[in-house]
């Protein structure tokens, strides 16, 4: 039996056992994965994402949760004594091992909140990203939806301390395939940080299908910081969706430094005026290692800012893919739209893919894009190597200053530093 | 200090030096001058080690060692310094954190201990006011959107922080008005020594009046055509170099 029938099959039986709120949008879901089915290579958004092909193995579906011990901890971010930890093993929320720390802040189930005080929240934004990715993958994460989280911000609250959103898979037990799915609900006048990571225990291949919607409502602020670092053998689709029902703030950050292939979607949704959203991204990748960030800004309403910078490092045979979407909606007069992807080509067997795409129907608006790719500058290498400064030293320097302004945008000290650390490593200082 | 023989170099297969020979003493003070495209950003170039030069023939001692096997930052570590031209931008590196670690490397080469956070810092003041440049300066992004002036003090400084031991300031006072000169200048006079050495190279003799040289030598065509003392340069700032042209092609 091919893993695509088994999984649909494991989805057909979840569904069948499991009668509650959240039952018809499963079903709704299997129905379009069953019609839609895993992007193939001819899907323009995925043609240089061979997704399908981590489909040619099979994967552990049944979730068991009683190994779950403590190794999930190696994964903790800096300063988790005060923060507050939400932990997926396999995809399914493990409220045993998750602490909620911050007054304001709500963490349910997403089968009872989907029948409480927040049913009308769920059942008006849970799914609206399938909107955006009309592709099977995303239908895939919706046909599952089992251990599924709802993270509440009251209004008005600020929430001291970061919401970390640990993805962890378990693969000593085989391979795993893994469906984490949090809708986040941000109400008016709040502000949240989250910060999301991925770990992988046990040497085994693992597929992350991940899918994040968070709603902004008016005048809330929401930092999320997204950090990849995961075995060469660990493969991700992290679906994060935003949108700005109110005027709002977003700051996203996506860092990107391992994994087998890695594919973020992100989405920002800008339906109030004067929305004000950041993206940027950082991929520094090496060895085999693909990272494919997609991302859509949408711009229904007047006067929005969106601003979005990406910047990538590829070393070995590494693959770099950069897509970013643009519209602009007629109603969408005297919005700004910036975005800029950088790219830097260590090897000549690694490649980058980058495709601004801007389709605009308000005429009174400013947009710009642009792109580069080019190699280390040999200008600057000289110039730092006159001053005394080894090759591999004036190397890293210079890649450091580059990815410098993408870090700057971590405003979390502690994970800033963390990340800072990492790139350190990587380039050996 | 520094003996160069018979230096011939070019790019790109383009001969351009054609036989340079060159003595410098510790102490002393050369300036090379000449016309456009004579050499003389060349002869820089190659004794710094840029790569995009080849070396056809000749040799070059710098303190007993074959300075053209040596890659740029053993030349650094050995003691030369080359104040560019065209000092090079580096957004996202502040020349503090820049200088941190080229002082440290340097300082390993030379095998001496490494400087500690505050002993760096103690050293950075020191040379900061030795050759007067503001700190504000040196923390933002190397040389990115500084003035000419800024650019050649940044240049100054680091040539102070590095304590080369001999000089090669490569058209220092290009683009630069007469304070922005002789501020420059006064940098340079501030860290010259006995042990020192300095190679000024110039098109102009208005950088002399700030950095008096002990031998001036013209470049012409990639070759040393003329030396002399201090009054060369102004005898070049009378007659210009068509005299010099003129007297080439009699000889």
């Amino acid at each position: 039996m091919s893993t695509i029938t088994t999984i649909k099959d494991k989805a057909q039986e979840l569904g069948a056992a499991t009668q509650d709120a959240l039952q018809p949008v499963r079903a709704a879901a299997l129905a379009a994965f069953n019609q839609l089915g895993v992007p193939a290579v001819k899907h323009e958004e995925w043609k240089y994402t061979r997704i399908s092909q981590l489909f040619n193995q099979s994967y552990q579906l049944g979730v068991d949760l009683s190994n779950t011990d403590a190794t999930w901890q190696t994964f903790r971010l800096p300063e988790y004594e005060t923060a507050n930890e939400l932990v997926f093993i396999n995809g399914v929320y493990n409220p045993a091992v998750s602490t909620v720390r911050s007054a304001g802040l709500v963490v349910l189930p997403l089968e009872e909140a989907a029948k409480g005080e927040y049913a009308q929240v769920v059942s008006k934004h849970l799914g609206h990203s399938g909107k955006y990715m009309k592709d099977g993958i995303n239908a895939l994460n919706a046909s599952f939806l089992v251990g599924a989280v709802f993270i509440g911000v009251n209004r008005s609250t600020e929430i001291e301390h970061p919401v970390y959103i640990y993805n962890i898979t378990d693969g000593r037990a085989g391979n795993v395939f893994a469906q984490p799915r949090t809708l986040v609900h941000v109400a008016a006048n709040a502000g949240v940080v989250m910060v999301e990571t991925y770990g992988s225990i046990g040497v085994a291949d693992h597929f992350t299908n991940q899918v994040m919607e968070v709603v902004v409502e008016q005048d809330a602020r929401v930092e999320y910081y997204k950090v990849q670092n995961d075995s060469n053998r660990s493969s991700l689709v992290s679906t994060t969706h935003f949108r700005q029902v109110g005027k709002s703030y977003v700051h996203a950050v996506t860092i990107s430094l391992n994994g087998a292939m890695v594919r973020n979607n992100l989405n920002m949704v800008m339906e109030a005026e004067h929305c004000d959203s950041n993206m940027f991204g950082l991929y520094f990748t090496s060895g085999s290692c693909h990272v494919d960030n997609h991302t859509i800004v949408d711009n229904a309403k007047p006067h929005c800012l969106s601003n979005e910078y990406y910047k990538g490092i590829l070393d070995g045979s590494s693959t770099g893919v950069f897509n970013g979407k643009i519209f602009v909606q007629q109603d969408a007069q005297k919005i700004n739209a910036f975005q800029s992807n950088k790219n830097i080509l260590l090897s000549d067997t690694a490649n980058v893919y980058t495709k601004p795409q801007l389709e605009i129907f308000a005429d009174d608006v400013k947009c710009s894009h642009g792109c580069t790719v080019g190699r280390l500058d040999e200008e600057g290498l000289f110039y730092l190597r006159s001053r005394g400064v080894t090759e591999a030293s004036a190397k890293s320097l210079l890649l450091h200053a580059f990815a410098i302004d993408i870090l700057d945008q971590i405003r979390h000290d502690a994970l800033r530093t963390y990340v800072d650390q990492l790139i350190s490593e990587r380039l050996g200082t | 200090m520094l003996q160069i023989k018979d230096l011939h170099a070019g790019i790109e297969g383009k001969e351009i030096l054609k036989g340079i020979n060159l003595t410098i003493r510790p102490g002393e003070v050369h300036a090379i001058m000449g016309p456009n495209g004579s050499g003389k950003s060349t002869l820089a170039s190659v004794l710094a080690g840029r790569s995009d030069y080849e070396v056809t023939g000749g040799s070059v001692d710098f303190l007993g060692k074959d300075l053209l096997e040596l890659a740029p930052e053993a030349r650094a570590g050995e003691g030369l310094f080359l104040a560019f031209q065209y000092p090079v931008e580096i957004p996202g590196l502040s020349t503090i954190n820049f200088m941190k670690t080229a002082v440290n490397e340097v300082r390993k080469y030379r095998g001496q201990e490494v400087l500690d956070a505050a002993e760096f810092l103690k050293l950075m003041k020191e040379k900061m006011s030795l050759v007067n440049i503001d700190k504000n300066l040196l923390t933002r992004s190397l040389n990115e959107g500084f003035s000419g002036g800024e650019k050649k003090r940044n240049e100054v400084f680091q040539m102070a922080m590095l304590e080369p031991r001999l000089a090669i300031l490569d058209e220092t006072d290009s683009g630069l008005d007469i304070d922005a000169i002789r501020i420059a200048a006064a940098g340079v006079n501030a860290i010259r020594s006995k042990e020192n050495a300095t190679l000024v190279i110039t098109h102009y003799q208005r950088l002399l009046d700030y950095i008096v040289p002990d031998f001036v030598h013209v470049l012409y065509n990639g070759r040393i055509v003329k030396s002399g003392g201090k009054e060369l340069a102004l005898e070049l700032e009378e007659t210009g170099y068509s005299f010099l042209k003129n007297e080439m092609n009699i000889a």
